[in-house]
C-alpha cells in the first residue's frame, strides 16, 4: 500500500498538464473580456458624422436596448461584417449605432454611401477618445447596450451569422426578456 | 583590435535593444515625470499585442495609451490612478500583475504551496532514509569486542554455531 505513495507525483503532473492544456483551447487570447461589462456608458459628446454641427451625447443612445458598433474604413472586417449588420438591424428592428473610430470623416460619409448604411447615425471618434473610455483596442467591436445605456455585452470581432445565432441574440433575448422570432440570416438558425 | 571590435558591436547591439520600438517624443517639466511615465508605460500591457508593453509596441492603440498616460503624468496623477484609470477600461490584463482577488490566490500563491509540497516530500524522504542508515549505523566498541569474542569461541571450539558452546549458552 505504501508504494501507492510512488504515484502521486505522477498523479500531479497529470493533473496539471491536463490543467494547462486545456489552456491552450479557451477562447483567444485576443479577446479580452470587457471590464465594462454592467457598467454604464461613458459620458461623452462628439460630432454626428453627417451633421457635424451638431453633437450625440450618452443620452442620444439610452432609452432602447441598441447595438453600439465600432467601425472604420481602414478596417476590412468592418466592410466583411456590414451586410450582417444590416441584416441583423433590418430584420429585428433593433438600431445600431455607429462610432466611426479613427477616422476620417468624409472617407467615412462615401464608405457608407457606397456599401450602405445601416446604422441609426454614427458618432465622429477622430482621436479615439470615446474608443479608450470603451475599452476599444480595435475594431470591429459591438456592444450591447440596456435601455438604461448599460452595457450587457461585448463582442470583439466581427458580427456574423454564428456569432448571431451563438452569442448576440442570446444576448438580446436575455436583455429584451423575450424570444426574438425574426431570422436575419435564413439557413443558419436553430438553437445550437 | 578584433576583440574590441566585438565588444563595442555587442555593446551597441545591447544598447539598442533596450529602447522601446516606438519613436514618439515626448516632453516633461521634470526628471521625475519622465521616470513616471517610462515606468508605467513600459509595466503596462498592450491590449492588442499581448505580450508586448505600451513602451514596445507599434499597436495604434498602444500609441493612443501611451499618449492618454503621458497626458496624465502632466496632470500630475500618481500611479495608482494612472494603472486604476486603465484598469477599469482594458480589466485587469493590461496590468502584468493581477490584482490579488479570491479568483486569483491560486495563480498568486499555487507555486509557492508547490514548492512547500515539494520541500516537504524531500524533508520526509530524508528523514526517513537518515532512520534506515540509523539501524546499519557502524557497531560500538563494546559490541565489536562481543563479536570478536563470539567468533574466537567458534574457531576454538570449531562448531558450526558460533556463539554459543555445548549447552546453547554463549561465551
Amino acid at each position: 500500500m505504501r508504494r501507492a505513495w510512488l504515484f502521486v507525483p505522477l498523479a500531479v503532473f497529470v493533473a496539471l498538464a491536463a490543467l494547462l492544456l486545456r489552456g491552450f483551447y479557451l477562447d483567444d487570447p485576443h479577446d479580452l473580456p470587457s471590464a465594462l461589462i454592467g457598467e454604464p456608458l461613458p459620458r461623452f459628446e462628439l460630432p454626428r458624422l453627417h451633421a457635424p454641427e451638431t453633437r450625440v451625447t450618452t443620452a442620444d443612445l439610452e432609452g432602447r436596448v441598441a447595438l453600439l458598433n465600432v467601425w472604420a474604413t481602414w478596417c476590412p472586417t468592418c466592410r466583411a461584417e456590414h451586410d450582417a449588420l444590416a441584416r441583423i438591424t433590418e430584420a429585428t428592428g433593433i438600431p445600431i449605432y455607429g462610432i466611426n473610430y479613427k477616422d476620417d470623416p468624409a472617407e467615412a460619409r462615401r464608405w457608407l454611401e457606397r456599401y450602405g448604411d445601416p446604422y441609426a447615425f454614427s458618432i465622429v471618434d477622430r482621436d479615439g477618445s470615446l474608443g479608450i473610455d470603451l475599452g476599444v483596442y480595435g475594431a470591429p467591436e459591438t456592444f450591447l447596450l440596456d435601455a438604461a445605456g448599460v452595457i450587457r455585452y461585448k463582442r470583439v470581432g466581427d458580427v456574423n451569422a454564428r456569432i448571431w445565432r451563438d452569442e448576440l441574440k442570446p444576448a438580446l433575448e436575455a436583455v429584451l426578456g423575450r424570444r426574438i422570432e425574426a431570422a436575419p440570416f435564413p439557413g443558419v438558425e436553430g438553437r445550437s | 583590435m578584433r576583440v574590441r571590435c566585438i565588444v563595442a558591436a555587442l555593446a551597441l547591439a545591447l544598447a539598442a535593444a533596450s529602447a522601446g520600438a516606438a519613436i514618439d517624443v515626448y516632453e516633461f517639466e521634470s526628471a521625475e515625470e519622465q521616470r513616471q511615465f517610462k515606468r508605467l508605460v513600459e509595466e503596462l500591457r498592450c491590449p492588442k499585442c499581448l505580450n508586448t508593453n505600451l513602451a514596445g509596441s507599434d499597436a495604434p492603440i498602444a500609441a493612443d495609451l501611451r499618449r492618454q498616460v503621458y497626458r496624465m503624468v502632466r496632470e500630475g496623477r500618481t500611479d495608482a490612478e494612472i494603472r486604476r484609470y486603465l484598469r477599469e477600461r482594458y480589466g485587469d490584463f493590461i496590468l502584468y500583475e493581477p490584482r490579488l482577488t479570491p479568483a486569483t490566490t491560486l495563480l498568486w500563491f499555487g507555486p509557492l504551496v508547490l514548492l512547500a509540497i515539494g520541500a516537504g516530500v524531500i524533508v520526509a524522504i530524508l528523514r526517513r532514509r537518515r532512520r534506515a542508515e540509523g539501524e546499519t549505523a557502524p557497531l560500538s566498541a563494546d559490541e565489536q569486542a562481543r563479536i570478536a569474542a563470539a567468533l574466537a569461541a567458534a574457531e576454538r571450539d570449531g562448531e558450526p554455531d558460533a556463539g554459543a558452546d555445548r549447552d546453547g549458552r554463549a561465551s
